[in-house]
């Protein structure tokens, strides 16, 4: 739930409401590849986050 | 009033405590659990600074974290989005880490806290500072001047990669932001991945590497790569990058304007590389002196702070210097992710709580020459020495410094281990290896037999700051050896016609100044002053070496081999010294002659921790 409300205050702070479908699109497509895999470490030469 | 700032998940985890606005401590992750660039939360690191304040996390008054990691998810998915469908392999990389756990970071940062002594009763709210304001927080708000320009430059942060700014008292304004993919950051450590180093980590030997080489590059680099405007404002071609979209940093229209793909790790080293090295070395300070001088036009101001990766390139920030460009310069000390930490804290106390600043005078700087991490007391050393199976002699401070300076004066190479431990990546007579610099072969022998790395790579001197002058073309503070300079002329040897005409490493093996282990192939040194006020001890003994050879300068570097992080404690300082060609170990008023000590305690340290 805390994470929602940060999410929120987010996208009102920076007026980025358009990312919110994107967002929700994109975490579902996200959690879809965490089951199809099993570790999250990422290989990266340089991860960029 | 208490403030903990945080730097983690990223790389170079640390902690930092501000106490009513007084830097207490500061230490990196990795000195702990001995991983080197540990992005792990710190929790090592924050017990310290808790125990360094004599406190629990309750009576913290407020955590601060270096970033805002919702905005740099942002950057990531417009990034994304942009580039669509390209970059779905670094998509889906990437996401998952993001949705399982960096996305809650701040609720996987509250439960570390509570887990924490005290935590179960701290229960205020974390703030978050942006990354570059980290950054440039920890540069003003830690310098000596009252007012001054502030330029950060690194990798990248949310969105900013580069940014100008200006500090007054306890106000500091972004005034101008470079955002990513255009990062000088990046592009360094776009070449530092194509010569075959480790980025994030191989950056120092790049610019080490640059003065074996021509920079015949350097015309492609600008006419291809980066379009460098008049006020240090920059757009990097992404069509010969990978770093967007891809698990490298750059694509084969980079190496076919480079004659060839990437260096492997651990290939020889060609003229090639070096001339990379040389071109890419010359581009960065072209684009640090615009940048510079911007700063100076825009913010009318005499003094410049430094911080940032990029504030590590010791050699650009000399170059800057020489320019004259500002008055005054001052970079700090841990200018890398790890400040963050420090920033964060600083920025939260004069920034959020507006609190007021007042800067020490009289050229003083807040961060206590850096010493800002563990120490340990006579006894402790001891105990550990003895427990970790060490055969020590104690002498008084006077002895230990005359014996330590009759090893060196003998050609010995000697551990030295003393007081708190550097915050930032440079030891400074605090967790150091010493050698003396007039031997022609110290170089070789603390690169291959002691630190076991590549032998091109340069050693720092340390010099007493009142002599400075008449040994290097540099008379201001260096405490924190980020600033380059040349030996003086006198110092130098005159090159015969067949030492001139070497070429790329074989430069190495010619001695070109009366301390050839310090002086680099283009006859400059990483240069850092010591000060009686600071390191009274480590002046003490560079004193007493000058006495004993009339040479106020000895080399300084990093007590650890290659890969590892810098020793914390004695017994870390032990380990290095049994599994290297170390001769002594001066560990507080210890001494440690390695004839004395059990053979059967030394291991195979070299093959212990991954190459860098």
């Amino acid at each position: 739930m805390d994470f929602i409300v940060e999410l929120w205050r987010f996208m009102r702070a920076r007026r980025k409401f358009w990312l919110l479908p994107v967002i929700f699109m994109l975490t579902i497509f996200g959690g879809l590849l965490v089951l199809a895999q099993g570790s999250p470490v990422a290989p990266f030469i340089y991860s960029l986050f | 009033m208490r403030i903990l700032g945080i730097s983690a998940f990223y790389h170079d985890s640390a902690a930092a405590l501000v106490e009513d606005g007084k830097i207490v401590a500061a230490a990196q992750e990795e000195r702990f659990t001995r991983v080197k660039h540990d992005p792990r939360f710190p929790k090592n690191s924050i017990d310290y600074c808790l125990q360094e304040a004599n406190c629990a996390l309750d009576s913290v008054d407020y955590v601060a974290f270096y970033e805002k990691p919702l905005i740099k998810f942002e950057r990531l998915l417009e990034t994304y989005l942009a580039n669509a469908p390209r970059g779905f392999r670094s998509f889906q990389m990437a996401i998952p880490v993001w949705v399982k756990e960096k996305l809650f970071q701040k609720t996987g940062l509250k439960k570390s806290l509570k887990s924490l002594e005290g935590g179960d009763k701290w229960n205020q709210n974390i703030l978050f500072t942006e990354h570059h304001q980290s950054h440039a927080a920890s540069a003003f708000f830690a310098s000596p001047f009252e007012s001054a320009a502030v330029l950060t430059m690194d990798g990248v942060g949310e969105w900013c990669t580069t940014s100008i700014g200006r500090g007054q008292g306890n106000s500091l304004e972004i005034e101008r932001e470079l955002h990513f993919p255009h990062s000088l950051g990046l592009l360094y450590s776009a070449f530092t991945y194509f010569t075959g180093f480790k980025v994030n980590s191989g950056e120092y030997k790049l610019m080490g590497l640059a003065p074996y080489g021509e920079p015949r590059f350097t015309q492609v680099i600008l006419d291809n790569l980066i379009d460098l405007r008049e006020d240090g404002s920059f757009r990097l071609n992404q069509k010969f990058f990978n770093y967007c979209t891809g698990l490298t940093m750059t694509n084969d229209a980079f190496a076919s304007l480079f004659e060839g793909p990437p260096r492997k790790a651990e290939d020889r080293l060609t003229q090639r590389e070096m001339d990379i090295a040389a071109s890419i070395q010359q581009v960065t300070q072209q684009v640090v002196l615009r940048l510079a001088r911007e700063a100076r036009k825009t913010t009318g101001e005499e003094n410049l702070c430094l911080a940032g990766g990029v504030a590590l390139n010791c050699v650009a920030n000399g170059e800057l210097l020489r320019e004259g460009i500002f008055e005054n310069i001052w970079v700090q000390p841990a200018a890398g992710d790890a400040g963050g930490a420090l920033g964060a804290a600083l920025s939260t106390w004069h920034q959020f709580l507006d609190e007021p600043r007042t800067p020490l005078g009289n050229h003083q700087d807040n961060m206590r020459g850096a010493y800002l991490g563990p120490s340990f007391s006579q006894s402790d050393i001891e105990d550990r020495l003895t427990k970790a199976g060490g055969v020590f002699e104690k002498h008084a401070e006077d002895s230990v410094i005359a014996m330590t300076a009759d090893a060196l004066a003998d050609g010995k190479a000697v551990g030295w281990m003393q007081g708190r431990m550097e915050f930032g990546p440079r030891a400074l007579g605090g967790r150091s290896i010493l050698g003396d610099p007039r031997s022609p072969t110290m170089q070789k022998l603390l690169n291959l037999k002691v630190k076991f790395r590549e032998s091109f790579r340069p050693f720092a001197p340390s010099v007493l700051r009142e002599d400075v002058a008449e040994w290097f073309d540099i008379d201001t503070d260096s405490p924190y050896m980020l600033m380059v300079a040349g030996v003086t002329k006198d110092r130098l040897r005159t090159m015969t016609e067949e030492e001139n005409a070497l070429f790329g490493i074989e430069k190495l093996n010619v001695a070109r100044s009366e301390i050839p282990a310090v002086t680099h192939v283009d006859y400059s040194a990483r240069v850092q002053t010591v000060h009686r006020e600071t390191n009274p001890r480590y002046h003490a003994l560079i004193s007493e070496f000058k006495q004993r050879t009339g040479c106020p300068v000895i080399v300084n570097t990093s007590f650890n081999v290659r890969g590892e992080p810098i020793v914390c404690s004695p017994e870390d300082a032990f380990r290095c010294f049994m599994g290297t060609d170390l001769d002594m170990l001066v560990v507080g008023d210890c001494v440690l002659r390695k004839e004395d000590q059990d053979p059967a305690l030394a291991q195979d340290y070299k093959e212990a921790f991954e190459l860098d």
